[in-house]
């Protein structure tokens, strides 16, 4: 599931040209970093729920559970398992 | 709470932190009006310089005109100072629904309404128009004064890759079950100086049944056959539903800014907009000299014809000279230098040249794309561009960068 999700993030949200530079694993800040904007969160949180197979509730889809991969694999799994 | 040692030093720290960071802003005063030429003492207590500026968005150089100076001063004799109003109050005078008239013919739309700034106009519309079941689908480079006005909205949000209509189809294809669906977008970007693919935005608009928004601050006067904008240069002037522009730009360089499009939209942003409900009406100076601008533009479009000559002179003669610079049409020529260090050193020795331009660099750009903006005027002239293209040369030569291209000048100076 990391990978699918690195990969999500590489396609969606980083320029292949400009972007080539930035190194992305599953501990880099997404949110803080400004790789992903507060803007384009919902686009990642709909491919989880889709994928995942899961319900993630806006209350606690913030900004914070969605700054690493790790951190978002954390509340994926949460709900899956609930 | 009393403004105690330790409120202070923590500012003292903010501002610290913003010079350590290369990012402190300062101010060049200006002892002349906003022309082609300007006097300008830099830094505080220098003597006065004379030099060509190349960084105003005084595209269309009627910021000092002779006609649109005595039709503010009319405006001023015969309407006053100011209004200490609302517009809803007893803020609303004649000129004030002319302007908006002239506007709405202007940009090809059906109503229009004024707000202090264009800044007003994009902090206001979004909230009056849409709710918690809509989308907005923005261009992830407009401008930040869309992005704050998206934020006070309640409707949902997202954002394309810049420019790229297969990202902005996925978009509307993923957001087809919100209630309505609004994409966003500047007409020109301030500061790649592209212009948006409106023609294919409208053509995704009908097919996913979306409105679309673009603000033509840096485009109206000018892009376009008779200078309407970027929905004239693209044909789709009847097709775009809410256009945002302001007055501060080739329009007079004054003040103001508008919301123009479908009737309803702007009748919605007389009843709820924040910005216009409660902030002062625009002076009557300034609307009675952005009524004999849009008088002038109408007349003739010599103004917009200039500057298109200007532009092609000025990015022929930056390319033939070996500088790297973003391609496209718009009177905004960013001469790419993509180190942020780079940028401020020959913006500054450009300036001992007489040539005024300023650096951007990150955070006002992405990272690794700091550069000069450059921005063109009717009110330049070819001999004053030859002058500055000399200067850019012999800049650029000192730096070892012409000829360059993007790859050589970051091993030379990193990014």
């Amino acid at each position: 599931m990391k990978e699918m999700i690195l990969e999500y993030i590489r396609n969606e949200y980083l320029d292949d040209e400009d972007d080539e530079d930035i190194e992305l694993n599953e501990t880099t800040p997404l949110i803080s970093s400004g790789i992903v904007d507060s803007f384009s969160m919902v686009s990642l949180k709909r491919f989880l729920e889709k994928k995942c197979n899961v319900s993630l509730p806006d209350d606690e889809a913030t900004p914070e559970a969605f700054n690493t991969v790790n951190s978002i694999l954390t509340l994926v799994q949460k709900h899956q398992k609930g | 709470m009393a403004y105690s040692e330790s409120v202070r030093n923590a500012y003292q720290e903010d501002l610290k932190s913003i010079r350590d960071a290369g990012l402190y802003k300062e101010e060049r005063y200006i002892h002349s009006p906003q022309s082609a030429c300007i006097k300008v003492e830099f830094p505080s207590g220098s003597e006065l310089k004379e030099v060509i500026n190349l960084c105003a968005n005084n595209y269309l150089g009627l910021s000092s005109h002779p006609e649109v100076v005595a039709a503010a001063h009319r405006g001023l004799d015969d309407r006053g100072f100011g209004l200490s109003s609302v517009r809803f109050i007893c803020g609303t005078q004649d000129v004030h629904r002319e302007l908006e008239n002239a506007l709405s013919t202007f940009l090809g739309t059906e109503d229009t309404i004024l707000f202090p700034s264009c800044l007003d106009a994009n902090a206001g519309v979004f909230e009056a128009v849409l709710g918690p079941d809509d989308v907005i689908i923005s261009d992830r480079l407009v401008h930040a004064s869309i992005v704050d006005g998206i934020r006070l909205s309640k409707a949902m949000t997202d954002t394309y890759k810049h420019a790229n209509m297969d990202h902005l189809e996925q978009k509307l294809q993923m957001h087809q079950d919100r209630g309505k669906r609004l994409i966003v977008t500047d007409g020109v970007f301030s500061m790649d100086g592209d212009l948006a693919p409106l023609d294919r935005i409208c053509e995704l608009a009908e097919q996913y049944d979306a409105m679309v928004f673009t603000d033509e601050s840096h485009s109206s006067g000018f892009i376009g056959k008779t200078g309407r904008g970027v929905h004239e240069h693209f044909g789709v002037m009847d097709k775009i539903d809410i256009v945002t522009t302001t007055l501060g730009k080739a329009l007079g360089g004054a003040a103001g800014g508008c919301v123009s499009g479908r009737k309803e939209i702007v009748e919605l942003c007389r009843q709820r907009a924040r910005p216009y409900l409660f902030s002062n009406t625009m002076a009557p100076p300034l609307v009675c000299g952005a009524l004999k601008v849009l008088e002038m533009l109408t007349a003739s479009t010599e103004r917009r014809d200039k500057l298109e000559e200007n532009t092609k002179f000025w990015r022929n003669g930056l390319l033939e000279a070996g500088f790297v610079i973003k391609k496209g049409d718009s009177p905004i020529v960013p001469v790419m230098l993509f180190n942020a260090k780079l940028s401020q050193d020959i913006a500054r020795d450009l300036y001992a040249e007489g040539i005024y331009v300023v650096g951007f660099f990150f955070p006002v750009v992405p990272k690794g794309q700091a550069r000069i903006r450059t921005q063109l005027s009717a009110a330049h002239d070819i001999p004053m561009l030859e002058g500055a293209l000399e200067a850019f040369k012999k800049v650029g030569d000192k730096y070892g960068i012409l000829g360059l291209d993007k790859k050589a000048i970051i091993a030379k100076y990193g990014n």
